[in-house]
């Protein structure tokens, strides 16, 4: 937008003075500071950067951002911050989501703003509940969750986030996790790189209603086992000593095999660039729920037109083939008569 | 082709045509034409299209009749006319569905290709209406439409099922030769519409002149007609319909701001041609996305308007359902918005191609909470033009949504619109905030949303990319003045009658409500109030009132929220009020509660316009009056 230098700002400079009002122990406190020490490392400014969400634990995030932010309904931040992104391509525009905002009430915002490839960075909290209605299933939680609302436990099949995104013709989709910092701040900076629609599901604690759902494979203890790294251009391999990897079957089947029986060069070699969203998809579905080694990382980064510069490229077209629009000229367009005043 | 000279020209002051047949048969592109020479030849017009929901309902039954009613004058007037004069039928289920709206006296002219027993079934027809002496009371011509179409085809050289789809033209041809149109015009338009199909504009020309020869040299007519042109006010006229006249208000609205425009919407009937104008308009930096759905088209819009742009979204009925909750939270946040209705026939799916003003009590009430938005409504089909910059000046200066009432009926009517100096028109202050606007207690600047100005009570708009002004909106109560969150009770209480205050704010800027009563306010013993698109019956009903030596006042809101500052006035000014609406009496319901006055409704819902003579009978019974027989129709 201008030539002078961006002022050089700290964490303190991109925290509102609004308290934060998050249960203690949130998963959401992890989150925000991890963009707030991000976001002076990224040259940008507070009032080119804007946050929208919609309804949640998660869509108070803009309130304590001190950028320009709307909180505004239930699932349609996508499609607010659709009609912000187009018409202002200068702004860096955020969108704070949560498992039910996006994936129960927005779903249809959430894929279409994802097939458009809109300029919008989409970071999706989910902690497969809802926390802000106080603990009913969401849908990302399992099958026979016994919550509230399901006493009996839940009977619908969750979704895959990543899968989901993919399946919407996603240009970038990520998974990170609460529980490293640099690992966040790693992919929230690739997130905003992106020229288009950028999706991040981000596993989230809800130590008030879902506690721990994803310990098993978050724990300090157990990442090196449970979670597999996608490091582009990198065979996909995990375990504190790289012992695993990921290798393609010859049904087709992503597996996981001991890398010293099957050989690293059978190991699927990571590659985000790739068009064809296939494997980036079967990788999606490699862990059935975080409780087996489950890929984190960049799954797809691929370029597609952005959606809001194919627009204004449309308006700078019609303008050199017609000249700048002409009102007068336009209310004349359907063919004209003239009436003459009265005979002197 | 020389112009005719007829074997005998009957002047006439007015005249109304139908054109019906199948959905497939060209009908309102006949009609447009015959309207658009009309007006080219300088005669008054309005108009009235009619077609099923259906794009393609079964052909020749009564669901798949698609009309076209046109009135034109050498004077001016207001509707679309009551009673055809000429009823043009290219087949028997045309015949079927629109002989009732015939007076007796009336001219019919059929295409008797069409009438051959198969069709006539399918209209529900157990014997020939042309044989039967059904038809008695009115002057019948039977023309082969179909098969000289065929004919003229064959000769073009083009194959007979391509040749029949012509009809139409022939139609045309033989209408315009009737009332003296001239051929120019729409020679050109066919060459013109048709250039990239030489076959086809072959056809078409070849079908019109042959039906243009037909009424000359065929004996069936007696006479053809001349209808003189209007003396109306000098200027450039065009013809607009009132979707275009929308869109077109819109951009000027745009423009009179200095604000980019955006629009959010999502295909629904009657609106879309709204989007489909915009969308060609990208010239004049015009953005507009069909959205996936009716939320996201508004969604969109407001999010456009927190990025400083004259954020639309346009609509009709069910997609109003459901954008209320986005619309409640433009109200909180205090943006500009512009949230156009085109209403149609409900509830739920209703009658989508059928006019009704059945949204008002939702326009002014259909969300949770004290949420209050402006609303104001178009009156004719060129007024669109003007509402929509009325909509967007007080959307803009108050920041808050506004709906903007439109119908079926104006959407896809026509008339002649004598074209404004754009220089003339009203210019709109965005005023952005550029300042910190508080100071902290320690000295320091800072910004507040929620600070509003003291005489339009809106907030400031702040728009992202300004140093300073950072700052976070939502669907939260906000704090007065600084905006942050806000559980608080006596604020909420203050905000609510804030925004309430907001809406009287309004009130201060908008034009008294003229009243049309020829011996001053309260001369007359009945007012007339109307609102939206009945206004050309309403005019017209009047007038006939008048010519019958009696005296009827007539007013006509365009604000609904909030109500001109004298409405209450001139209400109390009349010893009976009778409110005309498309529904089941909305704006009656409003005024007596808000003005204790003893008004009375008239209502309709047919999916179809009031008549003229349905608003004087009514008027007469309330001044007491026996209708009688003799009205005063050339007064319309």
């Amino acid at each position: 937008m201008t030539d002078l230098a961006v002022p050089t700002t700290t964490r303190k400079d991109w925290a509102s003075d609004q308290e934060v009002r998050w249960c203690p122990g949130c998963g959401d406190y992890s989150i925000l500071a991890a963009l707030q020490m991000l976001l002076p490392e990224l040259g940008v400014r507070r009032e080119n950067t804007v946050f929208v969400s919609g309804i949640g634990c998660a869509a108070r995030f803009p309130y304590y951002m001190q950028t320009y932010g709307m909180h505004t309904i239930h699932g349609r931040a996508p499609a607010i911050a659709t009609g912000l992104a187009v018409t202002r391509p200068d702004l860096d525009v955020w969108v704070v989501t949560g498992d039910g905002d996006a994936l129960s009430i927005g779903g249809n915002h959430l894929i279409h703003a994802l097939r458009r490839n809109v300029n919008i960075t989409i970071l999706l909290f989910n902690n497969q509940i809802y926390g802000l209605t106080k603990g009913q299933y969401s849908p990302t939680s399992e099958v026979g969750k016994v919550t509230k609302s399901t006493p009996f436990g839940s009977l619908d099949t969750p979704f895959n986030p990543i899968s989901l995104a993919l399946g919407a013709e996603a240009t970038f989709v990520a998974r990170t996790h609460d529980m490293d910092r640099k690992h966040m701040q790693e992919t929230f900076r690739r997130a905003h790189e992106h020229r288009g629609a950028a999706f991040v599901e981000i596993y989230q604690n809800c130590n008030v209603f879902n506690d721990g759902a994803f310990e098993r494979i978050t724990g300090r203890d157990q990442r090196a086992d449970m979670l597999i790294p996608l490091v582009h251009g990198q065979p996909i391999v995990f375990g504190a000593e790289g012992q695993y990897g990921v290798v393609m079957g010859e049904d087709g089947q992503l597996r996981i095999a001991p890398v010293a029986e099957v050989g690293v060069e059978r190991v699927l070699v990571h590659d985000e660039h790739r068009d064809d969203p296939g494997l980036a998809f079967a990788l999606s579905r490699l862990a059935r729920g975080p409780f087996e080694p489950t890929p984190i990382g960049v799954f797809r980064d691929v370029e597609r037109p952005e959606y809001g510069e194919a627009m204004t490229r449309q308006l700078l077209e019609a303008q050199e083939r017609r000249g700048p629009g002409d009102l007068a000229a336009l209310l004349a367009s359907g063919g004209t008569w003239e009436v003459p005043g009265p005979a002197h | 082709m020389s112009t005719v000279v007829p074997r005998k020209t009957k002047e006439l002051d007015r005249v109304v045509v139908r054109f019906a047949g199948d959905s497939g048969d060209g009908m309102q592109l006949t009609g447009s034409r015959f309207t658009t020479v009309s007006s080219l030849l300088g005669n008054d017009t309005a108009t009235l299209p009619d077609f099923p929901a259906e794009i393609r309902a079964p052909a020749g039954t009564l669901a798949g009749v698609s009309a076209f009613q046109v009135h034109i004058s050498d004077h001016d007037i207001l509707t679309p006319g009551d009673a055809p004069n000429v009823l043009v039928a290219m087949n028997p289920a045309a015949l079927r569905a629109n002989l009732g709206l015939m007076a007796p006296g009336g001219t019919i002219i059929v295409n008797v290709d069409a009438f051959d027993q198969r069709s006539l079934e399918k209209a529900g027809y157990q014997a020939n209406p042309l044989s039967d002496g059904s038809l008695a009371a009115f002057t019948v011509y039977e023309v082969p439409m179909t098969s000289l179409t065929m004919q003229v085809g064959k000769e073009a050289g083009v194959k007979p099922r391509d040749a029949e789809r012509s009809k139409n033209f022939f139609a045309l041809g033989l209408v315009s030769w009737l009332y003296s149109r001239p051929v120019e015009p729409t020679l050109a338009w066919i060459a013109e519409r048709f250039g990239g199909r030489p076959e086809v504009a072959e056809v078409n020309t070849r079908a019109f002149k042959a039906g243009y020869h037909f009424g000359e040299t065929a004996e069936l007519f007696e006479s053809n007609y001349q209808v003189r042109p209007a003396p109306v006010e000098p200027g450039t006229y065009t013809n607009v319909t009132g979707n275009t006249a929308l869109a077109w208000g819109l951009i000027a609205a745009a423009r009179q701001a200095k604000l980019p425009l955006f629009l959010g919407s999502y295909p629904i009937t009657p609106a879309s041609d709204i989007l489909h104008e915009l969308s060609k308009q990208k010239h004049f930096g015009v953005r507009t996305l069909q959205a996936e759905d009716e939320i996201a088209g508004i969604g969109a819009a407001i999010g456009a308007a927190f990025g400083g742009a004259l954020g639309v979204t346009t609509t009709s009925g069910p997609g109003m359902d459901l954008k209320a909750e986005a619309v409640g939270l433009a109200v909180n946040l205090e943006l500009p918005l512009v949230v156009v209705d085109i209403q149609r026939a409900g509830p739920s799916t209703g009658m989508p191609t059928k006019t009704e003003q059945g949204d008002l009590l939702q326009a002014l009430y259909g969300r949770h909470g004290e949420a209050p938005v402006p609303v104001v409504a178009a009156m004719t089909p060129s007024h669109c033009f003007d509402v929509a910059i009325e909509a967007a000046r007080i959307a803009v200066t108050y920041r808050t949504p506004v709906i903007l009432l439109s119908d079926g009926y104006l959407a896809n009517g026509a008339e002649p619109w004598r074209l404004p100096a754009v220089e003339d028109l009203p210019t709109i202050e965005a005023n952005f905030a550029t300042q910190p606007n508080h100071e902290r207690a320690d000295g320091t600047a800072e910004f507040w949303p929620y600070l509003r100005d003291p005489v339009t009570l809106a907030r400031p708009w702040a728009v992202p990319g300004t140093p300073g002004l950072e700052h976070r909106i939502g669907g939260l109560e906000k704090q007065a003045g600084s905006g942050n969150v806000s559980y608080d009770g006596e604020n909420h209480e203050r905000m609510v009658h804030e925004r309430a205050a907001k809406l009287a704010a309004v009130a201060a800027s908008i034009p008294p409500v003229a009243v049309d009563d020829p011996d001053g306010l309260g001369s007359a013993p009945v007012l007339v109030l109307g609102w939206g698109s009945t206004y050309g019956a309403i005019a017209a009903g009047v007038r006939r009132v008048r010519a019958r030596g009696l005296k009827v006042a007539h007013a006509h809101l365009v604000h609904l929220n909030p109500f001109p500052s004298n409405l209450g006035e001139v209400l109390r000014a009349y010893p009976k009020v009778l409110v005309p609406e498309v529904n089941l009496g909305q704006l009656v319901k409003l005024v007596r509660a808000e003005f204790l006055v003893d008004a009375q409704p008239l209502t309709k819902v047919q999916g179809q316009p009031f008549r003229a003579r349905e608003i004087e009978e009514a008027v007469l019974d309330t001044l007491g009056v026996a209708a009688g027989s003799a009205t005063s129709e050339e007064q319309e």
